[in-house]
């Protein structure tokens, strides 16, 4: 019973516990810092529990094999950092039209490009939204501490394999490198959700069967014969040039998360109940956020947070609701101010809505926050 | 916040400093009975460069998981030093290699100056454990953790056959602030 007494992980083996845990059984992608530790941890586990572990040429490579690990059946995960994420988008809006379950694991370094390896950042926000071309639909969790990586990485494959969708678990290189003490969940102390299974005889199955939202997913190889690909295509999997059929199936793996998302969003709150001043934040900029509002609250200033653990969707209606509230909402992130934007949009005027960034490759301090709040008390 | 207990250890990258800095959080944090959170900087280099590990160390939970107003740093390097002591609070500890570090920075802190690396390399054989040998000092010099707890973590972070070696240099080390109060 090693496994159940407490434990210093990094966040990164976190997600690998969190992997495994939820019964991830192929992993495929290409080391990059700062993910590269996801990718050692899943070399070294997954064969012992019979799973499949490739290193492929590139991180393209690495998540066309994992979709294809995941229609054989398998729950699959890609990990990467970086430019490697802009590798992976072409990839990310195949796997949303050919509604294949998967997890992509995004530790943010600082960008563009090569940018800055080493360093944390939060920029990635909108590359996961909008970084493959194409209205599609986008779920995405933002683990703050190394215990949280670990169950946001269960629920990023619960999310994937009922919606069966791509599922984004996006933290920053502090939370991905940090170490903290945690102890591994027993079997049944979170849930797992498996994909539904096809029952009806081979031939009646449709892997985009128009009778559902969303369909059930039958393993190749296991007699289900079908065709995928990355073309507008018909309940049958084959291209389409039906306007009809395109409409309805553009519009319908948008509303199967965008119908559900009530039960797709989890936020946080603290101390939010009285404040005049609310922050909104994610990763490790919401342990600076915290920390800030502890501090204040010590000498009676009335500020609260509100930390969102599903970034995408966006929690369109808890950021609505707190700006009809609060004199000011402050949005520290460390980019130039992408998720502030959402804020913005959410908040309609009701209240000041003030971007914090930063982008030294230094973390957002309690100080630096504290400041920025103190001007609206 | 008055709980949190702030560590830096310092040095050139390969000398051990994010493994003494994970020996100390798991101290107290698996050993010990409190809440720990150990994290790193470091450049592209795998040898070289200055590189720092932070760990914070509190009886309840830990937001801010960077070191903000330092009680101790340990500095194994000129560079590491100068580069990283600004954050060490009035009344806090430096430590430092003494065989290393000659300009020796001036604050509100307490400054104890110890041969490291000649006791790792000249008394114990291996200049390897001049990481251990630095905790054991600051074990002795912090109280934060019990030398038992650091012991422990150490020895179920060292292959086998080094058992000994180790032992030896984390009690060199503590022995070195026996005196010294």
């Amino acid at each position: 019973m090693a496994q159940k007494k407490k434990r210093l992980l990094q966040g990164n083996e976190a997600c690998v516990e969190g992997a495994l845990y939820a019964g991830c059984r192929f992993y495929s992608g290409y080391p990059i810092t700062p993910s590269t530790e996801v990718a050692e941890g899943m070399s070294v586990r997954l064969p012992k529990v019979g799973g499949k572990f490739i290193q492929m040429e590139d991180e393209i490579g690495g998540i066309a094999a994992a979709i294809g690990g995941s229609l054989a059946g398998l729950k699959s995960m890609t990990a990467t950092s970086g430019p490697g994420f802009s590798l992976k988008q072409e990839c990310i809006g195949y796997a949303c039209i050919a509604e294949v379950p998967l997890v992509i694991v995004d530790v943010m370094r600082g960008g563009p490009a090569t940018g800055y390896p080493t360093g944390p950042s939060q920029s990635d926000i909108m590359a996961a939204k909008w970084g493959t071309h194409g209205d599609h639909p986008v779920i995405a969790v933002t683990p703050s501490s190394v215990p949280e990586i670990l169950t946001e990485t269960v629920r990023a494959f619960n999310l994937a394999e009922k919606y069966r969708t791509p599922v984004m678990v996006l933290y920053d290189e502090i939370v991905g490198h940090m170490r903290e003490p945690l102890t591994i969940p027993e079997p049944g102390e979170l849930e797992v959700v498996d994909r539904e299974k096809a029952t009806c005889k081979p031939e009646e199955y449709f892997p985009y069967d128009d009778r559902h939202l969303v369909a059930p997913l039958a393993p190749f190889g296991s007699g289900y014969r079908f065709h995928v690909t990355g073309l507008n295509h018909k309940q049958d999997g084959f291209p389409t040039n039906d306007p009809k059929v395109i409409d309805r199936n553009n519009r319908r793996i948008i509303e199967k998360v965008e119908t559900d998302k009530e039960r797709i969003w989890k936020n946080e709150e603290t101390a939010l109940d009285d404040a005049e001043v609310a922050i909104f934040t994610i990763g490790s900029t919401a342990r600076s956020a915290r920390f800030a509002v502890n501090e204040l609250r010590k000498s009676g200033l009335k500020v609260g947070l509100l930390r969102p653990l599903t970034i995408w969707p966006f929690p369109d209606a808890a950021v609505a609701e707190l700006s009809k509230r609060v004199n000011a909402i402050v949005v520290p992130e460390l980019n130039l101010g992408q998720m502030v934007h959402e804020v913005e949009r959410c908040a309609r005027g009701n209240c000041e809505v003030e971007a914090l960034t930063r982008v030294d490759g230094e973390p957002i301090t309690p100080a630096q926050i504290m400041h920025a709040v103190r001007k609206y008390l | 916040m008055s709980d949190r207990y702030e560590i830096r250890l310092s040095g050139s990258g390969g000398q051990g400093m994010i493994l003494a800095g994970i020996i100390m959080a798991e101290a107290a944090a698996i050993y010990g009975d409190k809440n720990a959170v150990q994290s790193q900087s470091y450049g592209p280099e795998s040898r070289g460069g200055a590189s720092k590990a932070e760990v914070i160390i509190s009886e309840g939970p830990i937001d801010y998981p960077k070191a903000t107003a330092i009680d101790c740093m340990l500095a194994m390097t000129q560079e590491a030093c100068t580069k990283y002591h600004h954050d060490i609070k009035d009344g806090g500890i430096l430590i430092v290699d003494s065989d290393s570090v000659k300009d020796v920075p001036q604050g509100g802190f307490r400054v104890h100056g110890f041969p490291i690396t000649s006791i790792a390399r000249d008394e114990l054989g291996k200049v390897i454990v001049a990481n251990i040998v630095s905790l054991g000092a600051m074990t002795g010099l912090t109280k934060v953790v019990s030398y038992e707890s650091v012991e422990q973590a150490v020895l179920a972070r060292v292959p086998a056959a080094f058992v000994d070696l180790n032992k030896k240099a984390l009690q060199r080390g503590y022995e070195l602030t026996r005196d010294l109060k």
